[in-house]
């Protein structure tokens, strides 16, 4: 009960941190909106499966850059504050809860501006939104416990990023796999087992990341 | 004297069969492998010892993460090291097996690509581990990599596999396990040698491992820049 208390105070500073700053919030919607508009400029409107591709890989910039300000921005002397308040346990699931928020605007924002720019292939739009807050939540998640790690070397942000996209090539294989389903009208077997190990995937992160936070969390 | 060494020679007399019987025994002929199936003794071990070293690697870190000594910090990372090389070399004895029997050395089969992801995955371990300065710090940053990294290898190697398409066998709609030749059992003489070629592979890694720890250790001892 009481962690619950933590974890809903910590995330409710992170929102008002950002709705006070807006710093971060408008960067990166700044920075989604202008690589779509240059893909647009570059692309015009392209194939269904090459609008698939780049939707995920704007996804997957977008978050490095996301997540890497959300955690990254916090300073030494503050965080020696939270660990002084609050249980490794609960920080770690409010950063998670805080940029699984984050990601889900952002994804739904990008999805948006790839609508209106680069045209509108989806022939089962809602499962493909569906798809899209899976795979930004999915892509926050992995993110937030790298950028945990990446946050005690040094250089942290072109860590995360070196870090990071080995481990997210099966989860991106994954989703670009799935949501090719929302480009037909027929529906595939196999999906629901798709769908399963993706959320399997996640889960198996979030596990670990409660397990060995921890152990980063002491310094 | 022999009582450590047992299996250092174990090892040697295992490979040495391996290569003897392994080239000369009369082998099955199974679809368009023919000669090429001799791979098999070569190509799967290499996996085999890497899931090994890996995993010795893994349990050195948990053992790190619950008690800091140095030296479970180099058996883990000289493990994971040696575990790379094995993955490595499975990946290109593979690759010789692909460019004869599948027509090209690389084909992005999805156990080629999902193999490789792995590796890198395992390489990132490296990069992390060079970019802290402090021992202490760096040790324990690997050790939390190490277990995510272990825990990757489930859905690159074991799951995702077996869900999709693959010329290897054991995936989507074929029978048998990835690992054992397709079928649902490996041929009885194919068995003779493969399961020695294993086990001789695998105690390599370890040798191997163990001399590069003995290695480190010394140089753990030397006064600096000693």
């Amino acid at each position: 009960m009481k962690s619950l208390k933590t974890i809903t105070t910590l995330l409710r500073k992170d929102l008002l941190l950002e709705i006070r700053q807006q710093y971060s919030f408008y960067g990166v919607l700044l920075y989604v909106i202008s690589t779509i508009f240059v893909l647009y400029l570059a692309m015009g409107r392209p194939a269904n499966d090459v609008w698939n591709g780049l939707f995920w890989m704007i996804q997957l910039f977008v978050c490095v850059n996301a997540v890497a300000k959300s955690f990254l921005q916090e300073s030494k002397g503050r965080l020696l504050y939270f660990y002084s308040i609050a249980g490794p346990v609960d920080f770690i699931l409010s950063k998670l809860l805080f940029n699984a928020l984050l990601m889900l605007v952002m994804s739904m924002m990008s999805l948006l501006l790839f609508v209106v720019l680069m045209g509108n292939p989806l022939k089962q739009p809602l499962q493909f939104i569906g798809l899209a807050t899976l795979g930004g939540v999915s892509l926050s998640v992995v993110f937030t416990f790298l950028a945990a790690i990446a946050s005690k070397a040094q250089q942290q942000a072109a860590l995360m990023a070196i870090l990071g996209f080995p481990i997210i090539i099966p989860q991106l294989l994954l989703l670009m796999k799935i949501a090719t389903i929302a480009f037909s009208s027929v529906i595939q077997a196999g999906l629901g087992q798709m769908v399963l190990l993706l959320i399997g995937l996640d889960a198996m992160v979030i596990v670990l990341a409660i397990i060995l936070f921890p152990f980063l969390w002491k310094d | 004297m022999i009582r450590k060494s047992w299996w250092k020679i174990l090892t040697v007399l295992l490979l040495a069969y391996t290569f003897i019987a392994g080239f000369l025994i009369k082998v099955p002929r199974v679809g368009n492998l023919y000669g090429s199936i001799r791979n098999f003794f070569f190509h799967v071990p290499m996996w085999f010892g890497m899931m090994v070293l890996f995993l010795v690697s893994v349990i050195y870190a948990i053992k790190y993460l619950r008690n800091p000594t140095i030296d479970s910090d180099i058996y883990s990372r000289e493990y994971a090291k040696a575990g790379i090389l094995f993955g490595v070399l499975g990946l290109v004895t593979g690759s010789l097996w692909a460019n004869y029997t599948w027509g090209e050395a690389w084909s992005n089969d999805p156990k080629q690509l999902l193999a490789a992801i792995a590796l890198l995955i395992y390489a990132a371990y490296f990069i992390l581990r060079n970019s802290v300065p402090d021992i202490d710090k760096r040790a324990k940053l690997g050790a939390v990599y190490n277990v995510f990294a272990f825990a990757m290898l489930f859905p690159t190697l074991w799951i995702i596999p077996r869900m999709v398409e693959s010329l290897h066998p054991g995936g989507q709609g074929v029978e048998g396990n990835p690992g054992m030749g397709g079928g649902k059992d490996l041929d009885a003489t194919m068995r003779m040698v493969f399961w020695p070629a294993v086990i001789g592979w695998t105690l390599l890694g370890v040798w191997i491992s163990t001399l590069r720890i003995r290695f480190e250790q010394l140089k753990e001892k030397q006064p600096v820049n000693g």
